[in-house]
């Protein structure tokens, strides 16, 4: 009934099944709608939020996506700035993948605040332009912009939509002047990354999250930069494995993920050894000086304890990073899949750390640790972007020219 | 009256813990004075609004040796280092300030619109947010103060040293022919509500303030001075296991010797 709207010379699934798929994720995304609409009208007190968790699983969420769509504008700078050509054959699933992930942060960040329908455009009117919050807004809400840019041309292609010339040279010229949306990508991604790291780093009266600073910007701010641009590829490789699975077809080349696994595992390798000397610094001189020990904050609770630490920078990141720099480990499915789901895990795990971790440490000393459940309200509204971006790649992939290699890996035989 | 700009002021506390009985009394007023809201249910205290909270701290021994003390926490109106108070510079929107005249640090409820930010990188955990519409028993508005607006659902908000009777002071001053406050001028309610005299208010640059004197006690302390929060709120005691138990320290370490005096 849509082959119409289908690009040529691919096969996809009945209408029907589509049609069924959609409505499944559709149902989640659904009751992640109704949630928002009861925060919105009830308030914030349906969340499992307090006075100690100011910033909880929607921060965590909102940081996660972000770090998880860095494959967005890595794979920009990598076929664009750096001039990897091989690159071409995933950036459009990589840009879709970071549309969704940025749309859904922003979304996140609507329910979030308190005053978000009457408000929330005071962070730009009466910007203080010493908060990191700030520059996240300013450049999360540009960085949008440019991936919706970068994502309308994939659009244009569709088969009937550039029957229409002018939507046929617009998508032309688009791609002729990508690689200056590119560039302003990595420039605005490398400033909200890092931002999104400050947010944490510079919180003093936090010792769990402070980090000394070089100029302005602590530690965590390149930290964030590095991670999400070393992890976001593998969770575009993730997805894009994951697309393969679900539709039974290869899509992408293996030496495309190749060469994407390499950088990322050479990325991620580095970033770890960074990570470790930050921590060590952080545990050898920044804790003792306000008199702290490293153990203080993985000690006297139910669920931190050091193995989130050892998990996070041994399972998740030297692990995977020692996996896909080597050539053996980067041909074998089984290994390169525990690569990526590790890494993806990583980065999630670095940022609900220092998040929640750092709201959970009790900063009084005669006050104890504050651990917290989330509502339903809020693990619905963090599922919804899972069921908004099934619905984007569902729709993307169906009727877009996503994988431009798979028409040659799946020939339609006549 | 002379005209001209006024001193720039430092206004703080020194609360005494060998005289505070935790009786609660600096709560109350606090709540009634600045229009806090609350709750038919308010047993979870991690979603109660005080910005006056009274602590009970206990020196972990066993009857007969436990000792307990009270410990009052205000907002500390911390000047960080030049004005950067934990709080302050994360804000997104300069809804909270500190104020270089008075040494307060503000807070604009109509300008937050609720980000919590500034609850996260306060140490003290003296932010609490509005996580409902405030609303008080029938016929409970009409005794509210005129003088400070009640914050709507989803702002933060906190002690303010009492800013408005500040600003009433500076008008009573005004029609004195004055220029300065006198000490007795502006004093924020826990001031005047505790029973016991513990705590007390002034200018901490001023030697004619008794707060001056005050925090010069060799037994006053801050809370978390290591931070480097530079709180303005001083406490007193005589107890060492109470200086101790406001910081973070090595087994080696002494109280008092450690930490950032600015």
């Amino acid at each position: 009934m849509d082959s119409a709207l289908i690009p040529k010379g691919v096969k996809r699934c009945p209408l029907p099944q589509f049609l069924g798929g959609l409505a499944v994720a559709g149902v989640v995304l659904l009751w992640g709608v109704y949630a928002i609409l009861l925060i919105w009208i009830k308030g914030l007190h349906v969340t499992g939020m307090n006075d100690y968790y100011g910033f909880a699983l929607w921060i965590w969420a909102d940081l996660a996506v972000i770090a998880l769509g860095g494959g967005a504008f890595f794979t920009g700078f990598l076929r664009y700035i750096v001039g990897k050509d091989e690159i071409k054959n995933i950036i459009n699933f990589a840009v879709t993948i970071g549309v969704i992930c940025y749309i859904s942060a922003l979304l996140i960040l609507a329910i979030d605040v308190g005053q978000p329908l009457t408000r929330a455009w005071h962070i730009f009117w009466h910007a203080n332009v010493h908060s990191m919050l700030t520059e996240v807004a300013f450049c999360l809400s540009a960085y949008l912009v440019v991936l919706i840019i970068e994502y309308i041309p994939l659009v244009l292609e569709n088969r009937q939509i550039d029957k229409v010339p002018f939507f046929h040279h617009l998508s032309h010229n688009m791609h002729e002047v990508m690689a200056v949306f590119a560039a302003t990508g990595v420039f605005l991604s490398c400033f909200h990354q890092g931002s999104l790291g400050g947010v944490a780093g510079v919180m003093f009266g936090r010792p769990f999250a402070f980090r000394e600073h070089l100029f302005i910007w602590p530690w965590t701010f390149f930290l964030f930069t590095w991670s999400a641009a070393a992890y976001g590829p593998c969770f575009t490789i993730f997805l894009a494995k994951l697309t393969e699975k679900i539709t039974g077809k290869r899509l992408i080349k293996d030496n495309v993920y190749d060469l994407l696994a390499k950088i990322s595992g050479w990325m991620i390798l580095t970033y770890i050894i960074a990570k470790i000397a930050d921590t060590w610094y952080w545990a050898a001189v920044t804790l003792p000086s306000q008199g702290h020990t490293l153990m203080d904050f993985y000690s006297n609770n139910a669920f931190y304890g050091i193995w989130i630490l050892v998990a996070e920078i041994g399972v998740c990141g030297i692990l995977p990073a020692l996996i896909l720099v080597t050539k053996k480990g980067r041909s074998s499915s089984t290994l390169i899949w525990t690569a990526v789901i590790l890494g993806c895990i990583g980065v999630c795990l670095n940022r609900w750390v220092m998040i929640l971790q750092t709201m959970a440490v009790p900063s009084i000393p005669f006050d104890s640790w504050q651990l917290y459940m989330p509502t339903w309200p809020e693990v619905a509204t963090t599922i919804l972007p899972v069921a908004f971006g099934v619905i984007v790649v569902m729709i993307s992939y169906r009727y877009l020219p996503i994988f431009p290699q798979e028409q040659e890996l799946n020939p339609i035989e006549p | 009256m002379k005209q001209g700009h006024r001193k720039n002021k430092k206004f703080g506390m020194v609360i005494d813990l060998d005289k505070c009985t935790g009786c609660g009394a600096c709560m109350v007023a606090c709540m009634a004075e600045n229009n806090v809201s609350f709750k038919k249910d308010e047993t979870d205290k991690l979603l109660s609004i005080t910005w006056m909270k009274v602590y009970k701290l206990t020196n972990g021994k066993p009857f007969p040796d436990m000792e307990i003390c009270y410990l009052p926490r205000p907002c500390m109106h911390c000047e960080g280092h030049n004005g950067h108070s934990p709080c302050v510079t994360v804000c997104p929107v300069v809804a909270t300030d500190y104020d270089v005249d008075t040494g307060i640090v503000s807070q604009i409820p109509t300008r937050c619109f609720g980000c919590r930010y500034c609850m996260a990188a306060c140490p003290y955990h003296a932010r609490y947010f509005n996580w409902w519409d405030p609303v008080w028993p029938e016929g409970m508005e009409k005794y509210l103060s005129p003088n400070v607006s009640p914050r709507m659902r989803g702002v933060v908000e906190k002690c303010t040293f009492c800013f408005h009777r500040y600003q009433l002071a500076l008008e009573k001053v005004y029609v004195r022919g004055q220029r300065e406050l006198d000490e007795g001028d502006y004093q924020t309610a826990c001031t005047q509500a505790c029973p016991a005299g513990a705590i007390t208010f002034g200018d901490l640059t001023n030697k004619e303030h008794a707060v001056y004197k005050l925090k010069e006690d060799p037994h006053a302390f801050r809370l978390l001075e290591r931070l480097g929060t530079n709180p303005k709120v001083y406490y007193v005691s005589s107890h060492e296991w109470v200086r101790r138990l406001a910081d973070n320290y090595h087994p080696h370490e002494e109280t008092g010797k450690v930490g950032g005096h600015h």
